[in-house]
Order: C-alpha cells, then sequence, then structure tokens
C-alpha cells in the first residue's frame, strides 16, 4: 500500500488525527526543554556520532571482542543472518530449557524478526510486558511507535480491551487505573514465566555486557525472577567503551521522552548466579546496509523515536501508515532497504523540513539520505511511470528557456480564462482543498522588461555599472 | 555455561563477520570524551531537584539515626507488613533474606531499604549492584523502595559516573532514577509500572 | 557596488511577479547594480526532490552557465538557494567545471541573508502597522541556518526576523510553534495532499490564535501553499513576501 493513501484515511478523521499530532508534539516539546537544559547537548551529540561512525568502521572486531568479553563472562553469543535463523535459535534455546511461557521486553529486533507469531505457532505463550506493547499485543496490532507502541490508541479503547481481556470495569478509561489493571496481571506473568527475553540498548566491546533501558521495570523483573535470558541485537548496538554509555545514556531518555534518563538503566554482565544468559546477534540485512556509503549512516540510530515524535508527517499520518516495524523518518530509510518496491512510497512520505535531522541524537542527515532514496528508487526504476514522465517533460521545458515563457504564458491564460469546473478537475490533486495561485497577465521577466529595459543575457559578460539601476533615488542607507 | 552452538550457527557467524568486513567503510577516530562537560555547585540539590521532578522522593538526614526516624514517618513503610532493610541501622527487617533463595519469594515484599553505591546529579540516577544483594529482583520488585546514598557520594554527570566504574567481572548493576513509571496510555504518566511504586532517597550526611 | 545577478524563482517569475519586483526595489533602496539574466528559468529542485536527478542536471548546468561571473547572485527563496548550495554538489563533482560551482555556491545567496551577511544592513525605511506572523521557511531555516531553530542548542538568531522588526510597525506574533514546516514540501503538496493540507492548516490555525493580520516568509512557495487553504476557506489573513514588506509595501 501506498504511505499517502493509508496517511489520508487517517487525516480523514481529522479530530483524532489532531489529536495524535498532540500527543506527539507534547513529547517533542519535552525533548525540547531537556536538551535545552544542557549546554553540551550539541557537543554530546557530535561525540555520540563520531562514537558509532568508529564503531561501523570496525564493527567485526568490535562484535568479536564483544562475544570473547560475553563468553568469558559466561554468557553464550548466537549469531543470525536473518530473522529466520533469529527465530529458530530463540526457539531452540527455549525448548532445550524446556520453556512454555516467555516474557519479553520490548525490542524491535524481535518485532522486525517476527518473532511472537512464530513462538506462538511453535506452542510458547509470549507476553509482551511493556505496557504499550502489552496494549497493541492484545488488540492484535503492530505497536505505531517504537518508543509508545500503543500512542496512536485512546484510553476509551485501552479500557475496553482491558475490560474484554483483563476483566477490568466496564467503561474504565482513568490511565491510573487501567496501569495498575495491567500491573496485577503482568506481576502474574512475571511470577510464572519460565524465561525472560529482552532487546538491548547497547553493547559494550571491552566488557562483554550490556544495557537495557526502561522505565516501568519489566526488563529487570522478566529476566530476574527465571533463571533464562535471552537478549537479541542487531549488529549496530554496539559501542568500544563502557565510559561511550555515558554519552549515551546522557542522549537516549532526553531525545526519547524529555527525561533525564530512563527510570532503570540496568548493564548485564553474564548470567545471574546460577543462571543462564544467551545473547542473540542478528544481521537481517545491516550489513548491506554497511556497503552502501549512502545509507550507512543510518546504523548509528539508537532507537530513541525523536524523529517520529517531530516528523510533521509522522504525527499527522500514525506510525501504522508505513507499514514497518520501524515507522516515520529512520524507518522510512531503513524500510527501503529491505524491500525497495514494497517501500517505495516512503522517501515520499517527507517534506524534506529537516527537523528530524536537527533532532537526531546521533547525527544522521535523516532528510538528506531521504532524498538519495528517491534518486535511488528512480535510478532503480521504483517510480512510477506518471512521475517519471512529468519531471523528464518538465525538464525538458526548462532547459529551453523560449520553451518554458511560452508554456508559461499559455499556462497562465488557461488559468485566467479556462472554466473554474476545467481548471479544478478530479486529477487536479493542489486543486482539491486549495485554490490555485493567481495568474497574472505578464510574467516578471515581461514586467522586469518593462520597468528596467535592458537585461543580460548569459554569455555576455556583464559590465559592472553598465546596466545599473540602482540611482540615487535610495532611501535607506547601508552600512 | 550452555553447550556449544550447532555448526550451522558458526557458519552464520563467519558469513556475519566476512560481509562485515567486505562492506566495511574506512577506520575513524574513537573521540576521547575529554570536555568540559556540566557541573553543579550544590550536587545534592541539583539531585534532589531532578529526583523530584522525576517522582523520587529526597529526604536529606545528617546520619543513619536521623534517617531511621525519618522514615518512620513514611506511610508506606508505616503500613508495609513485610520488610527487609539492608542497610544497617535504617529500618526494621522483619524477612530474613537468608532464607530467600528463590527471587520469587520476594514478591510480597512490600518495603526495601537498600543501599545505593553512588549517584548522579545531572540525572538523579543511582547505582545500585547485585555485589551485595544477589537476589537482585528485590531492586524491582518490591512495592516500596528506599535507597541509601552518601552525600559525599554524588558526583555531576554520566561521564564521571562511567570513570568509576569498572566492569570486570560478571555482575549485574543498574541506574535507578526515581520510581518505575510509564506514559503508556495517552501519554498520561503513571507512577507504578511494573516496578517499586516509589522510591525514597535518604540522602546521609 | 556589487554586481547583483537576480535569480528569480520559476514559479515567482510565473506566478508572483510582484515578489520579484519588490526584490528590484529593495535592492534599489539600498543602492545595489543588479541584473536579471533571462535566460534562466529553474533551479531544477523539483526534478531533484523527485528524485529524478538526472532530469534536474542540465539545469544545474544551465544555472551555472548563466550566472558563474556575477559577483553576487541573490534569489528571493531559501529553498532555491539550498537547492543550489546544498544539492548541487553533486552534478559538478570530479568534473572541470567544479572549481567554477564552489565559486558560485559561496556568492549565491537568500535575499534576507544577503542583506545581513553581505550589506550589513542595520536600518531600513519603512512602515507596516501590521501584526505580521512570521513563517519560517524549512530551507532557509534549517539547510541555510537563517535562523536558530528550535531543536538545535545554541545561541539563537534570525535574519529574516531581524530584517522585518527594522520595519516600522511591524509587530511579530507569538506562535505556538515557531518553526513547524507548513506542509508544501514541493512535489510533497500533491503526492501527500491529504496530509499536506492539514500541515498547512495547522500553521494557518497557530497564526489565527496569534493574531496574525499579515502572514510572511522568505519563500513564496510555502505561502502559495497557504494562500491557497487561505483563500479557499475565505480567510482574512494577507499572505505577503518578506521581500515586499522590506521594500516598503503595503497591504
Amino acid at each position: 500500500m501506498n504511505h499517502a493513501t493509508l496517511a489520508a484515511e487517517f487525516v480523514r478523521n481529522r479530530p483524532r488525527a489532531h489529536w495524535h499530532d498532540t500527543a506527539l508534539w507534547f513529547v517533542r516539546a519535552k525533548r525540547d526543554k531537556a536538551v535545552h537544559s544542557l549546554p553540551e547537548w550539541e557537543t554530546l551529540r557530535e561525540t555520540a556520532s563520531a562514537i558509532k561512525l568508529h564503531t561501523i568502521s570496525h564493527l567485526a572486531e568490535y562484535l568479536e571482542q564483544f562475544e570473547r568479553q560475553a563468553t568469558a563472562l559466561g554468557a553464550t553469543v548466537h549469531w543470525a543472518c536473518d530473522a529466520a535463523e533469529h527465530n529458530q535459535i530463540v526457539l531452540d534455546i527455549l525448548r532445550q530449557h524446556g520453556v512454555k511461557k516467555l516474557v519479553k521486553s520490548k525490542s524491535m529486533l524481535t518485532e522486525e524478526c517476527h518473532l511472537n507469531p512464530y513462538l506462538e505457532r511453535h506452542g510458547i505463550e509470549v507476553t509482551d510486558t511493556d505496557l504499550g506493547e502489552r496494549i497493541v499485543q492484545l488488540d492484535r496490532k503492530p505497536p505505531s511507535h517504537i518508543v509508545m507502541p500503543a500512542i496512536h490508541m485512546k484510553k476509551e479503547e485501552i479500557g475496553e480491551l482491558f475490560h474484554k481481556h483483563l476483566q477490568s470495569a466496564a467503561g474504565a478509561t482513568d490511565p491510573q487505573y487501567l496501569a495498575e489493571v495491567a500491573r496485577q496481571h503482568l506481576r502474574h506473568k512475571f511470577m510464572e514465566a519460565d524465561a525472560g527475553l529482552t532487546g538491548v540498548n547497547f553493547a559494550v566491546a571491552e566488557t562483554g555486557g550490556f544495557v537495557v533501558c526502561t522505565n516501568e521495570g519489566n526488563a529487570d523483573l522478566g529476566v530476574s525472577l527465571p533463571k533464562l535470558h535471552i537478549a537479541c541485537m542487531g549488529i549496530e548496538k554496539l559501542i568500544p567503551r563502557a565510559k561511550d554509555l555515558g554519552v549515551f545514556l546522557r542522549l537516549l531518555a532526553r531525545s526519547a521522552t524529555g527525561q533525564p534518563i530512563t527510570a532503570y538503566s540496568s548493564h548485564f554482565h553474564g548470567p545471574r548466579l546460577g543462571g543462564e544468559l544467551h545473547i542473540v546477534i542478528v544481521d537481517n540485512g545491516r550489513s548491506q546496509l554497511l556497503a552502501s556509503g549512502e545509507f550507512r549512516g543510518s546504523l548509528k540510530c539508537i532507537r530513541c523515536g525523536a524523529c517520529m515524535n517531530t516528523c510533521p508527517v509522522y504525527r499527522r499520518s500514525g506510525g501504522h501508515s508505513y507499514e514497518n516495524t520501524v515507522p516515520g523518518p529512520i524507518g522510512s530509510i531503513l524500510a527501503p532497504a529491505r524491500d525497495p518496491q514494497h517501500y517505495y512510497s516512503l522517501p515520499y512520505a517527507c517534506s524534506l523540513c529537516g527537523s528530524c535531522t536537527d533532532v537526531c541524537p546521533v547525527k544522521i542527515d535523516i532528510h538528506h539520505q531521504l532524498l538519495t532514496w528517491r534518486r535511488e528508487l528512480a535510478v532503480h526504476g521504483h517510480l512510477p511511470w506518471t512521475k517519471r514522465f512529468s519531471m523528464k517533460l518538465a525538464s525538458i521545458v526548462l532547459r529551453t528557456t523560449w520553451l518554458y515563457g511560452l508554456m508559461g504564458n499559455m499556462g497562465r491564460w488557461a488559468l485566467r480564462n479556462f472554466p473554474r469546473w476545467l481548471v479544478y478537475n478530479r486529477l487536479n490533486a493542489w486543486g482539491r482543498q486549495r485554490e490555485l495561485p493567481p495568474a497574472p497577465r505578464r510574467s516578471f521577466r515581461q514586467l522586469y522588461q518593462e520597468h528596467y529595459g535592458r537585461t543580460t543575457t548569459a554569455g555576455t559578460s556583464p559590465q559592472p555599472g553598465g546596466n545599473s539601476v540602482g540611482d540615487s533615488q535610495s532611501s535607506t542607507s547601508r552600512h | 555455561m550452555a553447550e556449544p552452538q550447532p555448526p550451522e550457527h558458526r557458519r552464520s557467524r563467519e558469513e556475519i563477520l566476512s560481509a562485515i568486513r567486505s562492506h566495511q567503510p574506512p577506520g575513524t577516530e574513537l573521540p576521547t570524551l575529554e570536555h568540559q562537560w556540566i557541573t553543579y555547585v550544590d550536587r545534592p540539590a541539583q539531585f534532589a531537584k531532578v529526583l523530584t521532578e522525576i517522582g523520587g522522593q529526597w529526604v536529606r538526614v545528617p546520619d543513619a539515626a536521623a534517617a531511621h526516624s525519618a522514615l518512620g514517618e513514611i506511610p508506606a513503610y508505616r503500613e508495609a507488613k513485610q520488610i527487609i532493610s539492608r542497610v544497617l541501622g535504617i529500618g526494621n527487617s522483619n524477612v530474613d533474606l537468608t532464607n530467600i533463595s528463590d527471587p520469587h519469594a520476594l514478591e510480597p515484599i512490600d518495603f526495601a531499604v537498600l543501599s545505593g553505591e553512588f549517584g548522579v546529579a545531572e540525572n538523579a540516577a543511582i547505582w545500585v549492584t547485585d555485589r551485595n544483594l544477589p537476589l537482585r529482583a528485590l531492586y524491582f520488585i518490591v512495592q516500596h523502595l528506599a535507597l541509601v546514598l552518601p552525600a559525599g557520594e554524588i558526583v555531576d554527570n554520566m561521564h564521571q559516573a562511567y570513570e568509576r566504574l569498572k566492569f570486570n567481572r560478571a555482575e549485574f548493576g543498574a541506574f535507578i532514577a526515581g520510581p518505575s513509571k510509564t506514559a503508556d496510555i495517552e501519554q498520561s504518566l503513571v507512577i507504578g509500572a511494573h516496578g517499586s511504586r516509589s522510591l525514597t532517597v535518604f540522602c546521609v550526611g | 557596488m556589487p554586481l547583483v545577478a537576480l535569480f528569480i524563482p520559476c514559479y515567482i517569475d510565473q506566478l508572483y511577479p510582484q515578489v520579484g519586483l519588490a526584490t528590484c526595489e529593495l535592492l534599489k533602496r539600498l543602492d545595489v547594480t543588479f541584473e536579471f539574466p533571462v535566460e534562466q528559468t529553474c533551479c531544477g529542485q523539483p526534478m531533484a526532490n523527485t528524485g529524478c536527478t538526472e532530469d534536474a542536471r542540465p539545469l544545474a548546468e544551465k544555472f551555472l552557465r548563466i550566472f558563474k561571473d556575477f559577483e553576487y547572485v541573490v534569489a528571493p527563496s531559501g529553498s532555491c538557494v539550498a537547492m543550489v548550495r546544498q544539492h548541487y554538489d553533486e552534478y559538478f563533482h570530479g568534473r572541470p567545471e567544479y572549481a567554477d560551482f564552489q565559486k558560485l555556491k559561496a556568492k549565491t545567496f537568500e535575499l534576507c541573508e544577503f542583506l545581513t551577511d553581505v550589506l550589513h544592513v542595520e536600518k531600513l525605511q519603512g512602515q507596516f502597522p501590521y501584526r505580521v506572523g512570521l513563517h519560517q521557511s524549512c530551507h532557509g531555516l534549517r539547510e541555510l541556518r537563517l535562523a536558530s531553530d528550535t531543536e538545535l542548542v545554541g545561541k539563537s538568531y534570525n535574519k529574516v526576523r531581524s530584517l522585518l522588526e527594522m520595519i516600522e510597525g511591524v509587530q511579530i506574533v507569538q506562535l505556538q510553534r515557531p518553526d513547524e514546516c507548513c506542509g508544501f514540501g514541493g512535489t510533497f503538496a500533491v503526492n501527500e495532499e491529504a496530509v499536506s493540507c492539514m500541515m498547512g492548516e495547522d500553521r494557518i490555525y497557530d497564526h489565527e490564535q496569534a493574531g496574525t493580520q499579515v502572514l510572511t516568509a522568505n519563500d513564496m512557495s510555502c505561502l502559495m501553499h497557504l494562500e491557497g487553504l487561505i483563500r479557499r476557506q475565505k480567510k482574512p489573513m494577507r499572505v505577503m513576501h518578506i521581500a515586499e514588506i522590506l521594500a516598503g509595501g503595503d497591504v
């Protein structure tokens, strides 16, 4: 499906689209407040970007170092080329331990690999324990945001969902009450789980440890009670040194939600006493991204979601309109890398305003990468022919000045003289909700000729002062 | 330790690493992290300000005895049926942790008083580990948590924090900043998601 | 006095000639010697932003040919200048014209930027007794850095606003979202028509709440989109390019 079509559906419900926009803008505003309280913010961004670029340029060595150190701490490291292998590895580990019930904290990687349905097909009960994730899991929908998975849902809808699945009071909508219902429900799940699975926010090559950040404490509960902990990470989660965490933990929560740090930033080094720790390192197309000079920078992403919160398109079109695990600006870079044909419309779901680039804590030039994607898509023939044809035509006209002038005159004449129904026809997307600009009788170049007389043509070298129009009538001074 | 991976997964390891090696861009420098990072004139005051903003309670006391009596004023503590304290002189334990080996048994604990190693002024985070508390689940499963923080053990920022931390053995550590919380329902902040419903920090000294 | 080549974006040439004339008037008032090289058409941004860079390439080459010998190139558009300065590199990279292009790039300015950074204008004559809503066009803001934006941390400045404040009577309104995109975005305006129009409506609403009488910007393209919505919805808000106000124009 095309993003524009799904977005138009979302926008059609205007009050809801406004509500969604306002909710996310609120988070963006909190982010602004948090970052403007740190004078070194831009230095932090620079530093984080440089650390990530360095890591990417030494990724193989750092992965090996990480594996060595993690193994020395008693963890078992697994490698998966793709989603299928990742899922298989997780299932194998679970089966070896006779696990029937698994609790999971938020992991966009497992979403990307569609781990839940896979495990469920193989008889494992999977419970997402992040409240937002649990809500969308009960609703049988994918998350619409990577940090706030249920940001698209209203409390009334969540109340209804909880009433149906968790026996909460009918008609209850109070977030405090609903969160308490979820707390009781999930405590039960934590208590009976045979294993816990987490994502990884940062993996440290130097120490072989990794960090998981949550606000709810669900990752920690999920892996501190059962004996088995599985952590799944993309190859890009690596950083070289423990002290680099200082940079990233300062950036992550401030960018994501405007908090100074998440409530829990847990550092796992080896399994807990008497337990087992398995780390699954996943490629799933990432090494291909590494190959591309243009898009390599997107591997710096720390999944804070700031680009979504600030994106004027995401805020008004909702996360599901992207049909990708990671929606919004960064998702629009990652998705076509996997399947350009399917996701060709995402790089166009962007007004190129550049706000994403400026909020990005690791300085990914997101909007320029989206522009580059458009070029890639055009080069590889993924653009609809209408677009290609109209651009070719425009180029031909604009290359030839007299033709441009002629077409301009004809166009303006048509706008002035054609009946309204003809101008505002069904194919005129501009005119659906907007008036076309006025069509003046004469263009600027014609008027200029009248007002200022002589003009210069290219090729003749300009004579300074020769065509001066800046005479002494000037009434302002220049300093 | 678990058994080694089956050979097909080892193949994947080689495949991934060689794909990375063949695509790896030219090396760039690793920054030193040397910078004039933010510092605060009054670190405890900054810590207290941030802690309050993120939903925690700040109690500044001269000594353990004062902390103990301040603890007695906290309703959650007074109403608690099962209490564990691991800090000498602060709080009265009525559950003996030495008899517990399964962390699931910690579920009914209402209140825990535990010690924090050091705090960070910029974000009110407190570093805790499982070095002296092998059942690390206690930090997260208890209904109400109090952490005791020596006033002299507050650093300015996260860079200083990591200068203190050495990760040279199998150990769990976490920064805890405020009580557990969620805003997953319409961005309304709810304190007490899955972890502790409250966090009181006793800053001693 | 510098010799300035006017670079008048194609849609201003065809649809908003008064903006081009106001630019002339403003430069004239500032004693600037300028010319309009008539061979110019378009910078090629619509093609480039659609991804059809090969269709944009001849226009970039044409642009260089026309403008390379002038001392300055000035355009009343942040977006078109950003196209030249930030996105033309790929067309000349590794080619003999590259050096020429680098020189051209360094002397191509958006109008307000030219007034501020080259002419160092500190005073402007004129009266404009209205509540003015300043729309910060994204390309001027985040590509050319004509003002600090709300995302980055650093010194706060605004070249466009400072010029506007030199005009007597101007009251600049306070917006809830001072630098959110209006939703024009070139071909985005028709590709993503629904989102584009909602974005535009939201900007207009913000201006209405702030009491804007005249909505201005340094990019007429944003204003074309916003004015399209304003006129369709028959709202009592006037739209003017900043050159028109700075040149002493009235509503």
